[in-house]
Order: structure tokens, then C-alpha cells, then sequence
């Protein structure tokens, strides 16, 4: 069976009914979005199914929109399957004041770091997770950087006082 | 094959074996002082900062495009080991110069620290690069802005990278430091109170 993007949405509408928005094809790619309480099953269902077989997890990351208020964090699942080279993605949104995610850890072992990394940029938690800690930047880091409210640069030079460092 | 002809060559490759032309070779200059048959008495810091100063061995702590150029400064074309610092070492207990060259996150910083603390006194630190002496370019949450914020920083070197002659430039202060540093310099309540600033016994 090929997986065109016609036949994955009808699979999933077939499953997960309306639960399954924001169908698009960016750039060829099959992107679709669920509530975040479905992502473990979502994932399950592509990871077990006979014809899908999205069994490789490319790539997990977040995404901060500060406007969408109740849904400011964007989770961005990249799955492979292996067999017939396609790649699809899977988001799911977050608000961030409780920004509590089911773990797919237990589905894919690559997912540990990736949600470990995910968590300590963008502060996600990842509910279940087994080490879920600090990964690239300093564990006395009390901030998650790249969330949108906090500046780039680094705070503690006085040197650097030109708006061009983002210090006006 | 026959003998390759300088005049011909894009950048002719000059041998200084004969020294042919009689060009000027510097050597380390003996410390002065008084001496006759059988007998030589002179200032000890001088004679000792004379040897040290010829002998660093430095250690590279090498994280980018700096630490490319440190390795062209040792090769042979710019040969650090003319200035007595032949013998790199990695380990920092056998090291008197450590050379920092390149980017230091903040998660390596205390990785830096310690090697720092490794060496055995005296012991001396060259910044190489604008990364390792300011941050450089990464002003940024995850980059430390200079190392002299986690340990004490003799000579820093300008650039992004520095080229070879600016790496033997700073090499050279860092032997003009050395030769002319007293022998009480460390036990002094100034250098104490430097170390103390760092939080360093």
C-alpha cells in the first residue's frame, strides 16, 4: 500500500475520528495535529499497524507561540517508516502553565534524550519519564531558555549595553 | 629528481642550516651578572625566571577554530618550539602554560576549573581568541563570556581566530611575564587575594 497523505488521513480519521485536525501537506510532508491526551495512542496506533510501521522516532521538539493563548507550546513529533521511506509529523499543543505530556519513552528509546532535551529548552514535562533532568545546558540553570519571554544574550555582562545586544 | 630551485618556487623555502647571508638569529640572552674563573653569581629569580620562561610547556585546551590555529603554530612553518615550548603536554600536572582556545560553554566551565587546578604552581593562562578572552560572537545564555570570570587570565590574545603570529605573540608576553616574575610573586597577599576572588584555595 502506498502511503500518499489521502490514504494516512483516511487511516487515522478511520481511528481516531475528529480527533484528527489540522490535516496538511507542507512541502510534501503529512502533518496532522491531536489533543495531547491521545499522543501515546496516536503513536501506538502508527507504530503497530500493519500497513503504517512508523516505528523510527526522527526527531521530537517544541515550539513556543506566545500569541495562542491556552496552546503556546507546540510539540512536533518526526516519525519514519523505515520500510517505505516516508516521514510524517505529528503535533500536539500544550498550554504552558500546565504543560504535562505523556512520555513516549516507552515506545521509542530515542525518545529519552529528545524529551530530556525538549524538556530543559521549553520546560515541557514529560509525564512518566524516566530521567527526566537537565541535558545540554548547566543543571543550575533555573530558566528554560528558548521560551520566548527570555532574552538571548547573556545577562550577567554590563559591558554590552548597545540595543543591538538586546540590552537597550 | 634534482635539487629543487628556490627562484621557481611559488613562496621560496629558505634554509637557515648555513646561514647563508648571515641573517640575524636571536637567541635567549643570558641574565647578566658577575663571573670569573670557576665562579658565577648572578640574581637567582633572574636565572630562574631565564629558565623557565625558555622551557613553558604549554597545555592546549583546544575547543574550536582557535585551537586549528594552535596547531599550525606548532607545525613546522610557525614552530612554536623555537621559543622553548617544544614539548606539549596533556597532562595538566606536568604543564606550567595553560593555553584556552576556542568557545567554553558554561556546562564546561568547571570542566576548565579543574584543569586549572591540576597544575601545579607556577602556572600561567593565555585567552586565545575573542571567544575564550569575551564570549566572542556568543553572547548568548549557554556560552561563558570569557574564561577570566572562572580563572585568572595572564595574557589575552585578540582575534577570531588569531592568526599564528598573534598565538607567538601572546606566547612571547607570556615569557616576558614569566622571566621578570619574582620568586615571592605567589606567596604574595596580592596573588592570595586573587586566587581568593576565584574562589580558589
Amino acid at each position: 500500500m502506498d502511503l500518499s497523505p489521502e490514504y494516512l488521513q483516511s487511516r487515522l480519521t478511520e481511528k481516531f475520528g475528529d480527533a484528527v485536525t489540522a490535516v496538511d501537506t507542507p512541502y510534501g510532508m503529512f502533518t496532522f495535529e491531536v489533543p495531547k491526551e491521545i499522543n501515546l495512542k496516536v503513536l501506538q496506533f502508527l507504530y503497530d499497524d500493519p500497513e503504517l510501521q512508523f516505528r523510527f522516532l526522527t526527531d521530537l521538539c517544541a515550539v513556543h507561540y506566545p500569541e495562542k493563548k491556552g496552546r503556546e507550546l507546540a510539540l512536533v513529533y518526526h516519525l519514519h517508516n523505515m520500510r517505505k521511506n516516508v516521514r510524517i509529523r505529528m503535533k500536539i499543543y500544550t498550554d504552558i502553565n500546565q504543560p504535562d505530556v505523556y512520555t513516549a519513552t516507552a515506545l521509542f528509546s530515542s525518545a529519552n534524550w529528545q524529551e530530556r532535551e525538549t524538556y530543559d529548552f521549553y520546560g515541557i514535562n514529560f509525564v512518566g519519564h524516566p530521567n527526566l533532568k537537565r541535558i545540554l545546558n548547566v543543571e543550575e540553570m533555573d530558566y528554560f531558555p528558548l521560551r520566548k519571554e527570555y532574552p538571548l544574550e547573556d545577562q550577567t555582562r554590563i559591558d554590552k549595553d548597545d540595543e543591538m545586544f538586546g540590552r537597550g | 629528481m634534482g635539487r629543487l630551485n628556490p627562484m621557481t618556487m611559488a613562496r621560496p623555502v629558505q634554509f637557515n642550516v648555513k646561514n647563508e647571508g648571515g641573517k640575524k638569529v636571536d637567541i635567549s640572552q643570558f641574565p647578566g651578572g658577575y663571573q670569573g674563573e670557576g665562579f658565577f653569581a648572578g640574581k637567582m629569580s633572574e636565572l630562574v625566571g631565564w629558565g623557565r620562561s625558555n622551557s613553558l610547556w604549554p597545555l592546549p585546551f583546544a575547543t574550536s577554530c582557535c585551537g586549528i590555529e594552535f596547531m599550525a603554530t606548532m607545525a613546522s612553518h610557525y614552530d612554536l618550539a623555537r621559543f622553548g615550548s617544544e614539548r606539549v603536554g596533556f597532562s595538566p600536572r606536568q604543564c606550567d602554560l595553560l593555553m584556552v582556545m576556542g568557545t567554553i560553554a558554561k556546562k564546561m566551565g568547571p570542566v576548565l576549573k579543574q584543569v586549572y587546578l591540576q597544575m601545579a604552581e607556577p602556572r600561567w593562562v593565555i585567552a586565545v581568541g575573542a571567544c575564550a578572552s569575551s564570549g566572542g560572537i556568543f553572547d548568548t545564555y549557554s556560552v561563558l563570556q570569557g574564561i577570566d570570570q572562572i580563572i585568572p587570565v595572564d595574557v589575552y590574545v585578540p582575534g577570531c581566530p588569531p592568526r599564528p603570529e598573534a598565538i607567538i605573540d601572546g606566547v612571547m608576553k607570556v615569557q616576558d611575564l614569566v622571566g621578570q616574575e619574582s620568586l615571592r610573586r605567589r606567596n604574595s597577599e596580592q596573588y592570595k587575594a586573587l586566587m581568593e576572588s576565584y574562589g580558589i584555595e
